[in-house]
């Protein structure tokens, strides 16, 4: 080895060097742009993966049509439903460098942000759009914090849903889905005498979700919007009754081997092994599309027990931060997600109902044009969703996680409810 | 006095530019490393919830209240389950293949770079592949490492893995970890094993010890500061193991582990006090493990 | 006897080199399977045709992040070896008082939980405005390397010889002439375990890289952690991803490898 070692050495780190300024070039061009050139707009969100980003791509397609002039930086993480997105988001906030908007439920999981001043009043933009008369009042009251406005909502899904095979009814000799839980429960004794698991599960998100439709189904809406906002007692002798229920409930569910997400555990209704599965509508494009099944023939979907005509809704948001970047930009985003064009281009991708009212109903076909009927339909009731962000803040729903991961292992309806009310009132 | 400063300034000359060479890095490491530990601590005497940074004082609040937290007691009776399968299986896994080689087979390079591999791989990769093989479909969708048995006519193997209804669920994530690290222990291993200079073993050979008791005697005590050190790494990467749990099944009680809880207390739900609180604990069971570690490999370093 | 003993042996090994290959089958034959074929009830069977389609189609999301986690690897791990060398040789062959203390203060850094410090490293990056690019990131990844790559090479050069060192004081060689002429020379296996421990480690991390750049210098974990962690995953295309972001690192090893049994017979990371 005769040649020089330190002269390797040497080389090694003249390229490491040499490869620093060029790296840090490109971002020096990033930061300090307060009151930057509108020339593009950085949005952060969690829809990065296949199945959920085809229709944020639609809506930046129209977006850039209308504005030419803007670079779209689509700075999506995937991930845990949004934890690590919410991570970096949340560190970014915390250093006051914050991107031009980012996605967040609509609802109370905002209200963290808005609590440190992290977003912007946008009332105005709603004003000058005239959006107040284009989204459902029911959706305005719950995203109104204090009588202002700090997100637009982009689409509304629907949590409870009851999923189904009617193969697999009609086999077990089941004329029509549940009405009530209790119904439910008397099909599910005959489902298992048939060696059929009466309702799949999946992780512990997906054991929420089965919970509030639940509480929604045995209280009924008052009741149910109660439970988030104090004025129901969690250890009334209903919500116990319901708790109680759910434990039941969760008897017959494939619990001891709970499939590993959402979409296995569709799989078990669709080739029979379960009859009923509670989804919210984003089911819909999984079994219409991924799975490629027929609408009423190959699937189908009734509200889950106890909430017809009930709408459980959540939609997702855009926000515009405190000290954006690049402002101008980030209200032309805003300005597009509310709007007809974007929200038509991005709802039928994505597998939801747009939150305006004036959609172009022909975009919608199968389930998700029932859904808007529904949706649009002055009867209908709207409450929110407690497992997406609607109904409790973070601290409240961190709190119900933890609690109800335990709840499921140990079946102890007093210590759960007990804890609810606790982080409840620490949370408030 | 003329005498004394200049044996003053040759003896700083000794050693004075190793100590410039080294203190950018205790500088960098003292803010990087001490400094937010410290941040950690301070936050974790503080009520700091929600995004509005809160620098107070309540005491030990956070501490009694965490050890009254059942999910953590959850997660700290997880973290000993898996420590335990997950040390004791790597090094023994580790040991095994260290023997198998030792005495030098054909291939031995392949068979090494095989066993040493999957360190390269990010956990990440790790577990998409192991969610697969943990997989715990039954009947027609059964899959993974369950089918794999099936297939193999050793059924009788089937398990629920990590989502089986029982506090050893989480042994089953020891499966990849060790897959991940065992080829780690083995290198040391075999390290050790040919570090041991084959006159003593010839010695005890030619007095007429059998082979085992010239391994027990002779090998085993020369291998202790290898065994040490493997335990330390692998221990404090058992304790710092989050990539892996977080990818396989994320928001399952049974694999949840103060890591875990601590990342998602702090950024979910915004429990940054809490959150600090953990970190602190964790930071401190991690310390009593590697601190007298440290401690004795210096000291019996200095002895020798 | 013998024999039986060594078939016994060759046996045991292919049963673990099973074991050990399994995933990476499991990998491979997902990833070369056509994407409608792909379900984790056939992972076991080979492709009904072999199909490079799933490649193909994660590719143009894997390269910008390829670049820049070589950008990113290459740089830290060889300024974190040089770095962790100079410590190493210092702690153990020219000390100054304290420097027994020093070595725990600096080994110890490498036992923090990375999610607990995000917070003020953030902001402590902002601050020295290193925040979007990747010179940040290299920065930090050397950091958080010292304290491994200076424990690799301090063990390495206490079995190097004091003879040596002090030949080369009597010569008159100051602390630097004997770091480059005497020590550096004789490194080369510890280089190879310092090389390849920080560059799987930077090449592998996803926390600080997500967190630290900006969308356009995003290392190739970030568009792994997208394909493969969101809420529909196409496992073909992850397993795809997931061989692709592995190849680097592997390379690595294939190439180092050697060295890197050198340097541990060596002592590079004992005690």
């Amino acid at each position: 080895m005769r040649y020089s070692r330190r002269g390797i050495v040497a080389l090694g780190l003249a390229a490491a060097l040499f490869a620093l300024p060029a790296c840090s070039s490109s971002a020096n061009d990033d930061d300090g742009g307060s009151s930057g050139s509108d020339t593009e707009v950085e949005v952060f969100s969690w829809w990065a993966g296949p199945g959920e980003k085809e229709g944020l791509d639609a809506m930046i397609a129209d977006f850039a049509k209308k504005n030419s002039g803007i670079k779209f930086n689509n700075a999506a993480v995937a991930g845990g439903a949004g934890t690590n997105a919410k991570t970096v988001l949340a560190t970014r906030l915390q250093a006051k460098n914050p991107p031009d908007s980012y996605q967040v439920h609509a609802g109370l999981e905002l209200a963290s942000d808005i609590e440190a001043g992290y977003v912007e009043d946008i009332t105005y933009l709603y004003d000058q759009q005239g959006w107040k008369e284009k989204f459902p009042k029911g959706l305005i009251d719950a995203i109104t914090v204090d009588g202002k406005l700090y997100s637009v909502p982009v689409n509304i899904h629907r949590s409870n849903l009851l999923w189904f095979n009617p193969a697999t009814l009609q086999k077990a000799g089941i004329t029509a889905a549940p009405k009530t839980w209790d119904e439910f429960l008397t099909q599910a004794a005959t489902l298992k005498s048939k060696n059929i698991t009466a309702l799949s599960i999946g992780p512990g998100w997906t054991q929420e979700h089965l919970l509030e439709n639940v509480l929604l189904g045995e209280l009924g809406t008052d009741k149910y919007t109660g439970l988030w906002n104090g004025s129901t007692d969690w250890k009334s002798a209903e919500v116990t009754a319901a708790l109680t229920k759910y434990t039941k409930i969760l008897g017959f569910t494939d619990l001891k081997s709970a499939a590993a997400d959402w979409q296995p555990a569709l799989d078990k209704v669709v080739d029979g092994t379960a009859a009923y599965n509670v989804m919210g509508d984003w089911a819909d494009g999984y079994l219409k599309g991924a799975k490629a099944l027929k609408f009423k023939t190959g699937y189908d979907v009734v509200a889950t027990p106890g909430s017809e005509g009930v709408y459980n809704f959540l939609s997702d948001s855009f926000t515009l931060p405190v000290g954006a970047p690049h402002k101008g930009a980030a209200e032309k985003w805003l300005v597009e997600c509310g709007s007809i064009e974007g929200q038509d281009a991005f709802n039928p991708q994505k597998g939801s109902v747009p939150a305006r009212t004036d959609a172009d109903k022909s975009k919608y076909t199968d389930y998700l044009a029932a859904a808007l009927t529904e949706w649009q339909s002055p009867s209908t009731k709207i409450v929110g969703s407690l497992a997406h962000g609607v109904v409790a803040n973070n601290a409240f729903k961190g709190e119900i996680d933890t609690a109800l991961q335990i709840f499921v292992q140990d079946n102890n309806v007093a210590k759960f409810a007990d804890a609810v009310a606790k982080a409840y009132a620490a949370n408030k | 006095m003329r005498r004394t400063s200049s044996k003053a300034r040759r003896r700083l000359r000794a050693w004075g530019p190793g100590l410039l060479l080294v203190s950018p890095s205790l500088i960098l490491l003292g803010i990087f490393v001490y400094g937010f530990l410290g941040w950690n601590v301070r936050v974790s005497f503080t009520s700091w919830r929600g995004q509005t940074p809160v620098y107070d004082w309540v005491g030990t609040r956070n501490y009694s209240e965490l050890f009254d937290n059942e999910r953590f007691q959850i997660d700290v009776r997880n973290l000993a389950v898996f420590t335990f399968v997950f040390i004791g299986g790597s090094l023994l896994l580790g040991f095994l293949m260290a023997m198998l080689l030792e005495k030098g087979v054909r291939f031995e390079a392949f068979f090494r770079s095989v066993f040493l591999f999957p360190m390269a791989i990010s956990f990440i990769a790790t577990a998409i592949i192991w969610r697969w093989l943990l997989n715990n479909g039954s009947g027609e969708s059964t899959a993974g490492l369950n089918k794999l048995f099936e297939n193999i006519g050793l059924g009788f193997l089937f398990s629920d893995w990590h989502k089986t209804p029982s506090s050893w669920a989480i042994a089953a994530i020891a499966l990849p970890a060790g897959w991940a690290l065992s080829g780690y222990v083995m290198a040391l291993f075999l390290a050790g094993l040919r570090a041991v200079p084959e006159e003593l073993k010839e010695a005890a050979r030619v007095d007429g010890a059998p082979e085992r008791k010239v391994f027990w005697h002779v090998v085993r005590p020369m291998l202790l500061p290898v065994l040490m050190s493997a335990v330390v790494i692998l221990a404090h990467i058992s304790m710092k193991t989050f990539d892996l749990f977080y990818a396989i099944d994320q928001g399952n009680l049974r694999i949840d582990t103060p890591a875990l809880y601590m990342w998602f207390t702090t950024f979910q739900p915004g429990f940054f006090a809490r959150g600090a609180t953990i970190a602190t604990l964790l930071l401190f069971g991690i310390a009593a493990v590697i601190v007298p570690y440290i401690w004795w490999s210096v000291r019996t370093e200095r002895r020798k | 006897m013998r024999a039986v003993l060594k078939t016994g042996r060759y046996l045991a090994l292919f049963l673990l080199v099973c074991f050990f290959l399994m995933p990476v089958y499991a990998l491979l034959v997902t990833a070369l399977k056509d994407p409608a074929s792909v379900s984790v009830v056939r992972m076991w069977e080979l492709p009904s045709t072999f199909s490079l389609e799933n490649f193909r189609i994660v590719w143009p999301d894997l390269q910008e992040g390829f670049v820049n986690s070589a950008l990113l690897a290459v740089p830290a791990s060889l300024i974190s070896a040089m770095l962790g060398a100079a410590n190493g040789f210092v702690l153990s062959k020219w000390r100054f008082p304290g420097a027994d203390f020093a070595f725990p203060l600096i080994l110890f850094g490498m036992f923090i939980p990375y999610q607990a410090i995000l917070i003020p490293m953030y902001r402590t990056m902002q601050s020295a405005n290193l925040v979007g690019g990747l010179d940040g990131l290299i920065i930090v990844h050397v950091i958080y390397g010292l304290p491994i790559t200076t424990l690799i090479f301090r063990s390495y050069f206490t079995g190097l010889s004091d003879e040596v060192i002090e030949a080369a004081k009597v010569d008159g060689a100051g602390m630097l002439r004997t770091f480059f002429y005497v020590a550096l020379p004789i490194a080369p296996p510890a280089f190879a375990v310092a090389l390849i421990w920080q560059f799987t480690s930077a090449w592998n991390d996803f926390l600080f890289g997500v967190l630290l750049t900006s969308r356009e210098f995003w290392p190739i974990t970030v568009a792994l952690n997208n394909i493969a962690g969101g809420q529909t995953v196409p496992f073909n295309q992850a397993m795809a991803s997931a061989l692709l972001a592995s190849l680097p690192t592997l390379l690595v090893y294939v190439l180092l490898g050697r060295f890197f049994m050198r340097g541990l017979m060596a002592g590079a990371l004992k005690g």
